[in-house]
């Protein structure tokens, strides 16, 4: 079993290394280490929200609702930015996490106790969430202006090198492989997802557990949804729209199996880079923007295709050894 | 006798208190500036440049109004109440092309010079159309605000928003008829951010990467022009790329306080309802006629000529650089 995963995220690896060497031969510089380190920062965002939503397949379930509850998370941090500039970044950030988190657990309790399918929940707080940020701003924007320095100085700012974006994105890779493989909220995930029935008999509550996973993907989003704002240097209704499908894609290249129980933080981060890479080469390979949309389109349904060949589970043949035997 | 000469005496008076009424209404023009909604802050502004033209004209008064929300039929409640107070003219932006038209042909029926500004009504809804720009002169605009920066000439990149936007589209074909008039100035590329930030960020990167020598990025897009901005500003870049195109004054005004955009253009909503109110007293007072080919008076605003669909573009988008941008910041 081990095995196989390895190898899955080998063969996606040797993906993104083909992927960098076709880009190269078109524009060489994108292969720099500093570009490239560019690139990993402008992917971070899709990283978290990967993470998330791994968890979440991984229960059989699926979020639809991150990129709403990033732009509304990113909405109300920004609108208390502005109304007190002078409040520091660290309480910013536990707000952003505290509301993603709350938000993250509506459509977990939802789930759990209502027993509705979670597409049908997500899609409905995703439309919610989008709706409370009209009423919140009146569709007005906050602009860069009227952001204070330190709020957005904070994904920018760096360590060893690398902004706190990379940082963040690094810290929640590292933090994430170990809850999924060492712990027994991780465990639970997997056992929820690969059988359900065979967890509730081993003392697993399914329900929880797909709760657990929505909160989880919830406070990802929230932490993002300030990080993006920040970033970009603006809040409004739409920002992020049609993020939560890119987000889903990655987890689908990164090798996450959509029927559940199989996946790791590794294919995810993967995934995400895979995705990233070919948005950020599109602009500086000089193909026809009439193009980019069916080639991104197309590199998705390669990688899962590849993915979906070698995760292929052999058939077990129990009567070979008999016909030999006999 | 004595009561006949008492009853003449009567007709003469109220015959010559109906004169001196509609000497009276003659000296004091009505013109309603209807709005999409009230509490815009464009509109707000639309309305100052109304008082503003009121106040030159002298003998105008300016009835500001609107629905609370921007729906046609609020709007249709309003036009109507106006008909019921005869008010002289009507300038309105309609939040429906159509929906509008019988109210407003009925004021037109009752004698109401009935105008529409910024967002249009079907033709036979109104007697003229004033547009704030036109598609040739923003076309020229955004080219000539890049080039004015770059006197020795130079390579610049545009990052429209989605390769179908009709808008984008028609100004970069006309940017690209009026090019030979900028001698120098390059085209490189023209990318497509499809009005999201991070796409628009992430293209405008690419520029840079790709042309290093570029000079100026060009985003006739509110939401392109921000992103191409802020990409500048953490790419380091700022003074050797300049930001420009169409954009709002108070989503603009951290890049050019940033220096990452030197100037930008956008119609200016005081001119706007200023120009309206000129047109609308004119029209009004009979000092012109609207017809296809006439041209009619916009104060400082110069004059309106209009096409055959009785529609005219007021002037060149208004330029909003860091000499301005405090006092327009707040208003839209």
């Amino acid at each position: 079993m081990l095995r196989l995963l390895a190898s899955r995220e080998a063969l996606l690896l040797g993906a993104i290394a083909v992927l960098l060497a076709l880009i190269a031969t078109r524009f060489p510089a994108f292969v720099a280490p500093s570009n490239l380190a560019g690139v990993f920062n402008d992917t971070a965002p899709l990283i978290l929200l990967a993470i998330g939503q791994m968890i979440v397949i991984l229960t059989k379930c699926i979020d639809l609702s991150v990129a709403a509850n990033l732009a509304l998370t990113g909405m109300v941090v920004a609108m208390i930015n502005v109304a007190a500039p002078g409040v520091p970044v660290v309480v910013i950030l536990a707000v952003a996490i505290g509301l993603g988190t709350l938000l993250g657990m509506v459509n977990g309790i939802l789930v759990w106790k209502l027993d509705i399918p979670p597409i049908v929940v997500t899609l409905g707080t995703m439309t919610i969430f989008r709706g409370i940020i009209f009423l919140l701003s009146e569709g007005s924007w906050v602009n860069s202006h009227e952001m204070s320095p330190a709020f957005k100085a904070f994904p920018r700012a760096e360590i060893l090198g690398q902004p706190v974006l990379s940082w963040i994105a690094v810290l929640a890779v590292i933090l994430f492989a170990v809850v999924m493989t060492r712990t027994s909220l991780g465990r639970a995930f997997y056992a929820v997802g690969g059988n359900p029935h065979a967890a509730t008999y081993t003392g697993i509550d399914v329900g929880k557990t797909q709760f657990w996973a929505f909160t989880i993907s919830g406070a990802l989003a929230g932490l993002t949804g300030y990080l993006w704002v920040s970033r970009y240097a603006v809040a409004y209704v739409d920002i992020a729209s049609g993020f939560e499908l890119d987000v889903v894609a990655a987890c689908v290249i990164g090798g996450i199996s959509i029927a559940g129980g199989i996946g790791t933080v590794g294919g995810a981060l993967l995934g995400a880079i895979f995705l990233g890479v070919i948005k950020n080469a599109l602009p500086v390979v000089n193909i026809s923007p009439f193009w980019q949309l069916a080639i991104s389109g197309s590199a998705i349904i390669i990688a899962v295709a590849v993915n979906a060949r070698a995760s292929r589970s052999k058939g077990r043949i129990i009567l070979k050894t008999a016909e030999h035997a006999a | 006798m004595f009561r006949r000469t008492f009853t003449t005496l009567l007709a003469g008076l109220s015959v010559s208190a109906g004169l001196m009424g509609s000497a009276a209404a003659a000296e004091d023009m009505r013109i309603a500036l209807v709005v999409k909604a009230l509490g815009i802050g464009f509109f707000e502004a639309a309305a100052k440049g109304a008082e503003e033209a009121a106040e030159e004209l002298g003998d105008v008064e300016i009835i500001y109004t609107g629905p609370t929300d921007t729906t046609a039929e609020g709007q249709i409640e309003v036009i109507n109440s106006l008909i019921a107070q005869q008010v002289d003219a009507i300038a309105i932006s309609a939040n429906d092309t159509d929906a509008l038209v019988p109210t407003l042909k009925k004021a037109m029926q009752r004698g109401i010079t009935v105008i529409s500004w910024d967002s249009g009504v079907a033709p036979e809804g109104r007697q003229m159309h004033l547009n704030p720009s036109s598609n040739p002169l923003i076309g020229n605009m955004i080219i000539k605000l890049a080039a004015d920066e770059l006197p020795e000439g130079g390579e610049v990149a545009v990052l429209s928003a989605t390769t179908t936007s009709t808008n984008q589209n028609i100004w970069i074909e006309e940017m690209n008829k009026v090019m030979d008039n900028y001698p120098g100035v390059e085209v490189v590329a023209t990318v497509y951010g499809d009005d999201l930030a991070d796409k628009s960020y992430r293209e405008a990167q690419g520029l840079m990467q790709s042309y290093p020598d570029l000079d100026a990025i060009i985003a006739p897009t509110s939401v392109g022009i921000v992103a191409a901005a802020q990409a500048v500003v953490d790419a380091g870049k700022v003074g050797e790329v300049n930001v420009t195109g169409l954009g709002l004054p108070s989503e603009m005004a951290g890049a050019i306080e940033s220096g990452a955009s030197k100037s930008f253009a956008i119609w200016n909503p005081i001119d706007l309802g200023y120009s309206a109110t000129m047109i609308a007293h004119a029209l009004a007072s009979g000092e012109a006629e609207a017809e296809p080919g006439a041209e009619i008076p916009m104060g400082r605003m110069g004059s309106l000529t209009l096409d055959e669909n009785n529609q005219g573009a007021m002037a060149d988008p208004f330029v909003y650089d860091e000499s301005n941008i405090d006092e327009f910041k707040s208003i839209f």
